[in-house]
């Protein structure tokens, strides 16, 4: 039997490690399911519990996660899409072919682009705010006083957050989607001498609603983890003030870790 | 002060409760009663486990052993359901006041009737604006907590605490970090609750002065243990040393030694820290 005061060797310490961190992250899963979990049972039973989830908690995170972004997003799509438009037609003028320019800019934006961007975007504008308010939430025994007055910390804090995630990260994707085209469409109308009729009747013509709804489900994905993220981030706060700034950092880049690598595998199980 | 309780039955019971932080014992084998209607302070030095035995009382935390019964019902043997539904009967005012930032002083102490009952608006303002008159801040319902003293945001978080008509109202450290005179017009506001309201209270503090001021009986924690349960008198009169330290304010100044109080406050060996 091992004697935990006798000091590792390097190779054990490392299998310590490993083993340590493995365990840290399937907590960290299960954590995050049994929130996902929770969330559907407030959503769905709350009112039998007499707990119901309130629609004024979920207007007004809408209004802070959905609304609020709305410059911020059209700004940056409109961008995206007029720089896939400049990189596009460069790029197939050496094989005579920018024409087709409107085919890839349009599958890129709407299955691509404008989901991951706006993931990301909401990730660190909302993500960091979400886990932030709940770190200092838990400093402050907020959390604790919901408690010891019956209401359950999942329902009154994390499913208004979540739905207005799971409702404004789609929406604002599809204002990205549309942004995004309509300054491409800027560029290549007047660089490929087409009217902007002509470029949107394209547009649509090579555009089916299943790209649209993969970019769409793609981002009720990501509007669900940038909320549990930030719940789980938030909640392992430690410390005052130094410590809700080191989870919310790491809400950050946790978030935009996990959309990413939700988006590779959600890519590569729908393309194959 | 003599005790002017007249109900004496068991409000609370806490028989053997241990709790552990890893390997480090934080309370041993607490067992006291309270009964209806009588104010108990929690008293000892810092890492007594006071404020753990607090978090015990009100089903924050769960004890490695041992049984607590509130209102005669061990909730250890609670779900979560049941908790939530038993949470009505109690108040709780934190230390800190723990308003939520986001609301004004009204929206916090109309909070917990507006997710437990079906009153309409009016009615929850009119309870409101009668449980801030209690604690004397009549006319602060439309302020943010940001914008109120540290004894004015207690005396809410006390309306908040109180607003459902709990039983039993369980305040940790309401005198800490006020001067004198706000800390004497908190206790005041105790007494007052006890009597109006017919509550039951337990006061956590080290303040002794609010502990004398407001007691029917005291219990003295050191260091996880229990050193005596008795009236303020009887804890006067005490010929243990240890509360005698307490009381001549000799504890707090036993732990100077950083390395000491580090490991104390961790669980890790002395050593641990000596070299760092």
């Amino acid at each position: 039997m091992l004697n935990p005061d006798r000091p590792l060797s390097p190779l054990l310490h490392k299998i310590e490690t490993v083993g340590r961190v493995t365990t840290q992250w399937v907590d960290t899963v299960g954590f995050g399911a049994s929130l996902l979990y929770d969330s559907v049972f407030w959503v769905c039973w709350g009112g039998r519990r007499k707990q119901p989830v309130r629609l004024a908690p979920i207007v007004s995170q809408m209004m802070e996660v959905g609304i609020l972004a709305v410059p911020m997003i059209s700004l940056v799509s409109m961008t995206i899409g007029l720089m896939l438009a400049i990189q596009g037609i460069d790029a197939l003028k050496d094989f005579g072919a920018e024409h087709q320019v409107t085919f890839g800019v349009a599958l890129s934006v709407v299955r691509e682009f404008a989901p991951l961007i706006t993931g990301i975007l909401v990730a660190g504008r909302s993500g960091s705010a979400f886990a932030a308010r709940l770190s200092t939430m838990i400093i402050n025994n907020e959390v604790d006083s919901l408690r010891v007055m019956g209401i359950n910390p999942v329902r009154f804090l994390v499913v208004p957050s979540l739905v207005a995630m799971m409702i404004m990260v789609p929406s604002l994707t599809l204002l990205a989607d549309v942004l995004a085209l309509f300054g491409a469409g800027l560029y290549i109308s007047t660089e490929l001498g087409i009217s902007m009729g002509t470029y949107i009747a394209q547009t649509i013509t090579f555009l089916g609603t299943e790209d649209v709804l993969h970019g769409l489900g793609k981002s009720l994905v990501f509007g669900a983890l940038i909320t549990l993220v930030g719940v789980i981030n938030g909640s392992s706060v430690k410390g005052g003030a130094e410590g809700v700034g080191q989870v919310t950092t790491r809400a950050v880049v946790h978030s935009i870790l996990a959309i990413i690598l939700a988006d590779l595998l959600i890519v590569f199980m729908l393309t194959r | 002060m003599t005790s002017n309780f007249p109900d004496t039955s068991p409000i609370i019971e806490v028989v053997d409760l241990t709790t552990h932080y890893g390997s480090r014992k934080i309370l041993n084998k607490i067992s006291l009663t309270v009964n209806k209607g009588e104010i108990m302070v929690i008293m000892g030095g810092s890492g007594s486990g006071k404020s753990t035995l607090l978090r015990h009382l009100i089903g924050l935390e769960h004890p490695s052993d041992g049984c607590i019964k509130l209102l005669g019902q061990d909730i250890g043997l609670m779900n979560e359901q049941h908790m939530t539904q038993f949470y009505r009967k109690l108040g709780v005012a934190f230390q800190s006041g723990a308003l939520f930032s986001s609301m004004t002083v009204g929206e916090n102490i109309m909070l917990p009737l507006r997710e437990h009952t079906k009153l309409d608006q009016k009615t929850m303002e009119i309870m409101a604006r009668l449980k801030l008159e209690v604690v004397n801040l009549a006319g602060f319902e439309n302020l943010m907590p940001s914008e109120l003293s540290g004894g004015m945001l207690k005396r809410a978080a006390f309306a908040r605490a109180v607003i459902m008509d709990p039983v039993l109202l369980f305040c940790d450290e309401p005198s800490a970090g006020l001067d004198p005179v706000v800390s004497s017009s908190l206790d005041e506001l105790i007494l007052r609750l006890r009597d109006a309201l017919d509550m039951t209270i337990v006061v956590v503090t080290h303040e002794l002065e609010s502990a004398f001021r407001i007691a029917d009986r005291i219990t003295v924690l050191d260091k996880g243990d229990i050193l005596t349960i008795g009236t303020v008198d009887e804890v006067r009169a005490s010929s243990n040393q240890r509360i005698q330290d307490l009381l001549n304010r000799h504890f707090e100044e036993e732990i100077l030694d950083p390395d000491e109080y580090m490991a104390r406050l961790t669980g890790e060996p002395q050593e641990a820290f000596t070299h760092v």
